[in-house]
């Protein structure tokens, strides 16, 4: 049975500053195998044009689409309506910066993050183009791979309790990217200067292990195991910390 | 005026982009890169399968050379590339491969040790030798006489992206998201920049810079069903055929993929079939070795294409909702190689389709998938036509791929061609001063700013961008796709001729205001169904079949007239393209043969004339 889906859609275009946000109403036919980027291209091809949001692949890989879906952050692309019931409420990324109605900046918020994290492989070697490659077991490559798959598409963020109370902290992606490169034989970096990145309230120890980044991850990513990870690396980090200013001091 | 200066301006901040900017800042010289999207949501990552390089490691690559995939390259171009590219490239792209190891990519490494793998549906067994554990390994892929293609589990362009992007992050370089230059900055012969359109605010802004390179990628989006992301749209192609003196080279060839899915034309991986996956048909039966009892599910891919093409018109094609498709089966590949090397390809079953692939069969027809045809350039990626303008990647037509591009090739081509191409706009910025007109800058601002304040009035007329759009893309999509011939293309020239005339009296429905994607979608829509034009047209013209360009009624490859390049330009203020012919390649290192699959004659050429042009052996 064909089914008439109801949408409600947040619409805010900050150009027009006096038009307040509100939510407005769409209907749609469902179709076989429709997905939320076949329906809402639909709907601004066919009903109205000056509907904003973001796709670019469409097929799960780029991170593009994250948006509130009935309640919880997720990929539009990979959100199959007839899995959703008629009445479908959708609202953009909250932490992020608004575009405008469903669209958000994550790009920005990203490359701060690189940033933040010192988002790359930190090594004195340089490269020598005449010399084999430095040998790496294969699984040690799949288990940076295993953490590189994050798209960032900013779901674990808006779904994260601390990210929603406080702006610098650095949430679940930017914890996992710096798991990805503790793991990497490759980066020079200590546990030390891993400490001085996350080791603080903003970091590892201001998560308060609600966990809701795992249960959104569209990529499931086992981002419940790298944060416990890295928070008993860096409690370790800090008693050794400790342990040596006190012998200083004595 | 929002005005920005650089000593480079890179449009497109994909692999090939990226790899370039970071050339030129590791030389010392500034650059901004710009990009529709974040530069890790580029198409680059969508790359599932891996890069092509002879490094030779793992045991069924073992004797791998650069002369061999050099050759591959040569005989999957259809002998329609340029040589002295394609022999750059093949040289070149092993110590790029060890390159992005050193910079982060975790290539998956060769184990040591006796394993089995799958090939035509039937299970073999390899031994890794002891002494290259650890090093890069490869997997197979279509089209190739070796195991050559580079990969990180099923997400190589991902990853390859991530790192690139952290070495952009690592050395500073701008890159700016939301981004999209909508024309050039030239004085008609030097390009300074672009105007570009800021996707948050609406905004114009301009970056003058001594050198711009356009790697945008492909425009697959001219055509209605495409596995290309939505941003391959040809906007940025078409700003290059605007200025009138930049040609498209060889816009006839495009690719097509076998294995989009039906009915979102996902791509999934050639991994697929190179790992062992089969074909199937409405009786659920193999069919690709009747047609190629040699390579079967693994010759290369226009050739599986057209394959599946025809059974399907033969009426074996499985009847659905969306129309005929048939099937990939790799149910036998087992739940552990499905779950981690084809994990992407499970998700795109499980996520868009309903389907489990380790029990069910994956709905698949051919789709366009890539853009052989592009910007054409000289060897050093310089533009033709304007100077301090480049192009790389899918973006360009370099021209490395000719009629056809060899799986694994694609995104081996970003880095390789964007290390080599970075190198010479380095030579380029040091060796150029440039001076420029603030009153060519402001007219070309005034220029844009004309045509957004009209399509946002609807002085030039109503018609609803969206509705043009699609009249172009089933136009090319019924003329100009896999098989083609005089009367579908003829049809199609005449119809994107009306589309045309449609495009220049775009109104917008919406107001335009701040980030609205109907008047991004207009400002673009005339340069595309040029683009379009150029396409059907340059098809048209070419009465001949080579690679991925199969005329039904000219079924031969005539390399004794066709042994060359369509430059495809659109004059100003004409009407429809002018085409223009070149060589396809300064000499020949491996003069004409026969490709060795997907049959067809050859009509040769004058053999005194390739004889005099074929590089003599160094003995």
């Amino acid at each position: 049975m064909a089914r008439t889906l109801t949408f409600e859609i947040f619409r805010y275009n900050p150009a027009i500053p006096e038009q307040k946000p509100q939510m407005q109403c769409f209907t749609l036919a469902e179709t076989a195998n429709m997905t939320l980027f076949i329906a809402l291209n639909r709907l601004r091809e066919e009903q109205d044009p000056s509907l904003v949001f973001d796709f670019c692949c469409r097929a799960g890989i780029c991170g593009s689409c994250g948006m509130v879906v009935n309640g919880r952050p997720r990929l539009a692309c990979q959100t199959k309506t007839a899995d959703l019931p008629e009445r479908i409420i959708l609202l953009p990324l909250p932490v992020f910066k608004l575009v405008g109605d469903l669209s958000v900046d994550t790009g920005v918020w990203f490359r701060d993050m690189y940033q933040k994290t010192r988002s790359w492989i930190h090594t004195k070697k340089a490269f020598d183009s005449d010399q084999e490659e430095e040998r790496m077991d294969n699984a040690v490559a799949e288990q940076i791979y295993e953490l590189e798959r994050c798209v960032e598409c900013g779901c674990c963020i808006a779904a994260c309790g601390t990210a929603r109370m406080r702006d610098d902290f650095l949430g679940a992606a930017s914890l996992n990217r710096i798991a990805r490169f503790a793991l990497d034989p490759r980066d020079e970096r200590t546990d030390q200067d891993y400490f001085e990145i996350i080791g603080n309230d903003y970091g590892i120890f201001g998560c308060m292990g609600l966990l809701a980044c795992e249960d959104v991850c569209p990529k499931h990513l086992p981002l419940q195991n790298q944060l416990g990870f890295l928070r008993r690396k860096m409690g370790i980090t800090a008693l050794k910390q400790l342990f040596r200013k006190s012998s200083c001091a004595s | 005026m929002y005005t920005h200066n650089t000593d480079l301006l890179v449009i497109g901040a994909g692999l090939s982009g990226e790899r370039i900017a970071v050339e030129a800042a590791q030389a010392g010289f500034s650059v901004i890169c710009l990009s529709i999207v974040p530069a890790r949501r580029s198409h680059s990552s969508a790359a599932q399968g891996g890069m092509q390089a002879a490094l030779g490691n793992c045991a069924l690559g073992e004797n791998d050379h650069p002369d061999v995939h050099f050759a591959d390259t040569v005989k999957g171009s259809d002998w329609g590339c340029d040589q002295e590219v394609a022999r750059m490239f093949a040289n070149t792209a092993p110590i790029e491969m060890r390159r992005l190891a050193h910079w982060g990519v975790p290539w998956n490494r060769v184990v040591a040790g006796t394993s089995f793998y799958f090939k035509g549906g039937e299970k073999f067994e390899k031994t890794e030798a002891k002494e290259k554990a650890g090093l890069i390994t490869a997997r197979s892929f279509g089209g190739t006489a070796k195991w050559r293609t580079c990969y990180t589990s099923d997400g190589t362009g991902h990853a390859v992206m991530c790192t690139m992007d952290n070495k952009c992050a690592e050395l500073g370089i701008a890159v700016l998201d939301r981004k999209e230059a909508i024309a050039l900055i030239h004085d008609g012969q030097k390009c300074m920049g672009a105007v570009v359109r800021c996707l948050r605010t609406g905004r114009l802004e301009t970056y003058l810079a001594t050198a711009t390179a356009i790697c945008s990628g492909g425009f697959g989006r001219l055509y209605a069903a495409t596995t290309n992301a939505i941003i391959c749209d040809g906007g940025a192609a078409a700003m290059a055929l605007d200025t009138g003196l930049v040609p498209i080279g060889n816009p006839e060839a495009i690719q097509f993929h076998p294995t989009g899915i039906v009915p979102t034309e996902i791509l999934v991986t050639e991994g697929c079939r190179g790992d062992g996956g089969t074909l199937l048909d409405v009786h659920e039966e193999r069919f690709m070795h009747i047609y190629e009892p040699q390579k079967a599910e693994l010759a290369s891919r226009d050739v599986v294409a057209r394959r599946m093409l025809e059974h399907i018109r033969a009426g074996h094609g499985v009847p659905s909702a969306y129309g005929e498709h048939l099937w990939l089966d790799i149910r036998h590949l087992g739940d552990e190689h499905i779950s981690t090397k084809l994990r992407e390809v499970d998700e795109i079953c499980q996520n868009f389709l309903g389907v489990d692939p380790r029990t069910q069969l994956i709905p698949v027809r051919p789709t366009q998938h890539y853009t052989m045809a592009g910007i054409r350039t000289n060897k050093t990626g310089a533009a033709y036509g304007l100077k301090g303008l480049f192009s790389a990647g899918e973006a360009a037509c370099w021209d490395m791929h000719g009629f056809n591009r060899l799986g694994g090739n694609s995104l081996a081509e970003t880095v390789v061609a964007g290390g080599i191409i970075g190198r010479y706009v380095v030579d380029y910025l040091k060796n150029t001063d440039l001076c420029f007109s603030s009153a060519l800058v402001k007219a070309e601002l005034a220029r844009q700013q004309e045509r957004i304040d009209d399509l946002m009035a609807s002085r030039l007329g109503k018609e609803n961008v969206y509705a043009v759009r699609k009249d172009m893309q089933e136009a090319l999509t019924e003329g100009c796709f896999v098989f083609r011939n005089a009367q579908g293309l003829q049809r199609c020239v005449h119809i994107l001729k009306e589309v045309l005339d449609r495009a220049g009296k775009i109104g917008l429905v919406s107001n335009g205001l701040g980030a609205n994607h109907e008047l991004g979608a207009a400002l673009k829509i005339q340069g595309q169904v040029r683009l379009a034009l150029c396409v059907a047209t340059a098809a048209l013209a070419r009465t001949e079949s080579r690679g991925s360009h199969n005329r039904e009624d000219y079924p031969e490859r005539n390399d004794a007239q066709w042994l060359k390049r369509t430059l495809a330009y659109w004059p100003q203020d004409n009407l429809a393209p002018k085409l223009e012919y070149e060589e396809a390649t300064p000499y020949f290192e491996i003069p004409p043969g026969d490709r060795g699959y997907g049959g067809g004659s050859i009509i040769p050429a004058d053999a005194e004339k390739i004889a005099a042009k074929t590089m003599q052996n160094q003995e």
